[in-house]
């Protein structure tokens, strides 16, 4: 399962953002996200800082702009979370083209487009320059337990199977008329999730049996061993290290 | 419900990133046990399985649909622990690789949507099994409810975390009104799509329901002796032999055997009609009795009883007003309404309004739950009536 399952999300390259080791990224990404939450939101300036430096990453990694902004549309739900709170807030409120609006919902409503958004790119960064196969070993790499990083690759791996199976039980209902309008054809859908997830169990137990057949005893062989050198890490730590120089600052001034 | 980043605040992401470790932790030691050997490939199918069904859309009515969280379903059909750590790998890639909820707010949105929906639905689903009687319908029912139970509960938990590290200035009273209020409906169709997805499996594969082997297990019988309550299957199709023996044999059958299941689902099908057309009408007169009273102390309690309990606040308004939160909270948006706080608008008999507001109150209450369970008991018929 190596080439063609190969995700959308994810662009080849050679750049040398794409070339680190998975789990210096995976590190690199934690850390500057949890960076970015915990800045004042009242430094304005210090988000504007860390967009400039997820650009910088991005321009390295030669993701086009349009790439990464179609893929930051999946934040959608929470804008419009968002533009709500300025109106449910409580606390002082300011007058803004004629509407009342609560002066801390319009914070809350900054922090959390900012803060959400800075995080949407920083992981879409991530999933577009790592492969999925890489992603799971750098995440054994930071300890992840080996199980739970089993259990990840297998959901990866058998996802899209998965996925086509319930898509060719959409056309076989389809092809026989059915069609779903309302809640009286939730029953035929549901029993639909049922032989799905009896044909997933199923699947499960005939993977394990031919994986024992093939001498599996619990644990994975490692065939690529991913080891960051020094100055690799350095290289990763630089994003996440600006934004705490940043991050300080905005603390000290605000 | 997937929390985005910056939505909590620093320390209280790290602090549940912490729980939501412990409970992996913990976890995977149960899977262990849950599925012996077999792990890691069946969780990651079921996990799999748990993304996959997520993308089911389920409609509502004209152009709105909803899908399942599966919390609850993963719970019941794998058990606890694995179902935890499922949800827990689901919620961590669509974090990682969809961007959908934030990398910081993982241990939050681990916490709540994996941990607390799965334990709650599994409580619930076991405790209702153990006092309800010990038959396929009790299944279908507990399902209901643990799904049910488990997205509200998740949503109180939400609150919980926003409470104690939510960066947003909106009251905690307006948030846990808002989220739990719509997390009822959300767990109503939830509850809908879990109890009929295990009814479909509980049909044709029971021993795969974790959360009911021992359900399944005890319908192991010999039904050799003549006052048989299901007459034997005289099907003109020829399947009079294999439609018979379905039920039983699908019971027998110990867990994890992997005989092809797809014979099964072709040969339980005749079974479930020649039952249905055989199945004694004697239970459901009962359950129209049990309905009818249980109606009737409902708008009893609700018409009469309701103006002799405590007109003293209840506990959360009592805190609010203990701590002055509740001078910044605004009137609810319902106060105009014409049964705001509890009593019909233009009636001044203080009596004869709260009766009233209880008995309008609870006929709503029945309308829309009849009209859920409508729909659910036309496709559970048929499940119950093979389990007969």
């Amino acid at each position: 399962m190596g080439a063609g399952h190969a995700h959308t999300l994810y662009r080849a390259g050679s750049s040398p953002v794409h070339t680190l080791p998975p789990h210096c990224k995976i590190a690199a990404v934690f850390c500057f996200v949890l960076v970015v939450v915990a800045t004042p939101r009242e430094a304005l300036w210090a988000f504007g800082l860390y967009a400039v430096l997820l650009a910088v990453v991005a321009a390295t990694a030669r993701i086009p702009a349009g790439f990464l902004l179609k893929r930051l549309l999946i934040e959608i739900p929470f804008v419009a979370f968002a533009v709500l709170m300025p109106f449910v807030a409580e606390g002082a409120r300011v007058e803004v083209l004629g509407l009342s609006l609560s002066q801390s919902g319009l914070w809350g409503a900054w922090n959390i487009l900012a803060k959400g958004t800075l995080g949407v790119a920083a992981s879409v960064i991530l999933a577009s320059t790592t492969e999925l196969r890489a992603l799971l070993l750098g995440l054994q790499r930071l300890r992840m337990p080996p199980l739970l990083v089993q259990i990840a690759s297998f959901m990866i791996r058998y996802g899209d199977v998965i996925t086509d199976e319930m898509r060719r039980m959409r056309i076989a209902r389809r092809s026989r008329g059915f069609e779903a309008r309302g809640v009286r054809q939730w029953g035929v859908l549901a029993k639909s999730a049922g032989a799905l997830f009896i044909r997933s169990y199923e699947r499960g137990e005939r993977v394990h049996l031919a994986m024992l057949s093939r001498g599996y005893t619990g644990t994975m062989p490692v065939i690529d061993e991913a080891t960051a050198s020094r100055a690799q890490w350095t290289y990763a730590a630089a994003l996440p290290l600006t934004a705490l120089a940043v991050c300080l600052t905005g603390w000290m001034l605000t | 419900m997937h929390v985005p980043d910056g939505f909590i605040d620093a320390p209280v992401s790290v602090a549940t990133g912490a729980v939501a470790a412990a409970a992996v932790a913990v976890s995977l030691r149960g899977a262990r046990r849950e599925l012996d050997e077999q792990a890691a490939p069946l969780a990651g199918l079921v996990a799999a399985f748990i993304f996959a069904v997520q993308m089911l859309n389920f409609p509502v009515a004209a152009g709105t649909s909803g899908h399942l969280l599966g919390g609850a379903l993963a719970a019941i059909l794998v058990g606890p622990y694995t179902g935890v750590l499922c949800v827990s790998v689901v919620l961590l890639m669509q974090g990682v690789l969809f961007a959908d909820g934030g990398l910081t707010a993982l241990g939050v949105n681990i916490t709540d949507m994996a941990v607390v929906t799965t334990v709650v639905a599994y409580g619930v689903f076991r405790a209702i099994l153990k006092i309800a009687p010990n038959r396929r319908r009790t299944v279908t029912v507990a399902s209901f409810a643990a799904a049910l139970l488990s997205v509200p509960a998740a949503a109180i938990a939400f609150t919980g975390i926003y409470a104690l590290g939510g960066t947003a200035d909106v009251a905690i009273g307006k948030v846990f009104t808002a989220m739990v209020g719509v997390h009822v409906l959300i767990g109503i169709g939830e509850a809908a799509i879990t109890a009929l997805t295990v009814g479909a499996v509980m049909a044709v594969r029971p021993d795969l329901v974790h959360g009911a082997r021992d359900v399944a297990a005890r319908r192991l019988e010999l039904r050799t002796g003549a006052p048989v309550r299901t007459p034997a299957p005289a099907s003109p199709d020829g399947s009079a032999v294999s439609g018979g023996s379905a039920a039983p044999a699908g019971a027998a059958r110990p867990a994890g055997s992997a005989a092809p299941a797809t014979a099964r689902t072709v040969t339980a099908a005749p079974a479930t009609k020649d039952d249905a057309d055989t199945a004694p009408a004697a239970p459901r007169r009962s359950a129209r009795r049990v309905w009818a009273v249980g109606l009737g102390a409902a708008l009893l309690c609700a018409g009469v009883v309701s103006f002799y309990a405590s007109a003293s606040p209840d506990g959360l308004e009592k805190v609010a007003a203990d701590k002055g939160i509740d001078q910044k909270t605004e009137d609810h948006a319902a106060k105009d309404s014409p049964l705001a706080d509890y009593g019909v608008k233009d009636i001044s008999d203080a009596r004869l309004s709260g009766g009233l507001a209880g008995v309008i109150g609870v006929g709503a209450t029945l309308a829309v739950g009849t009209g859920v369970f409508v729909v659910v008991r036309r496709r559970r018929a048929e499940t119950d009536a093979e389990a007969r």
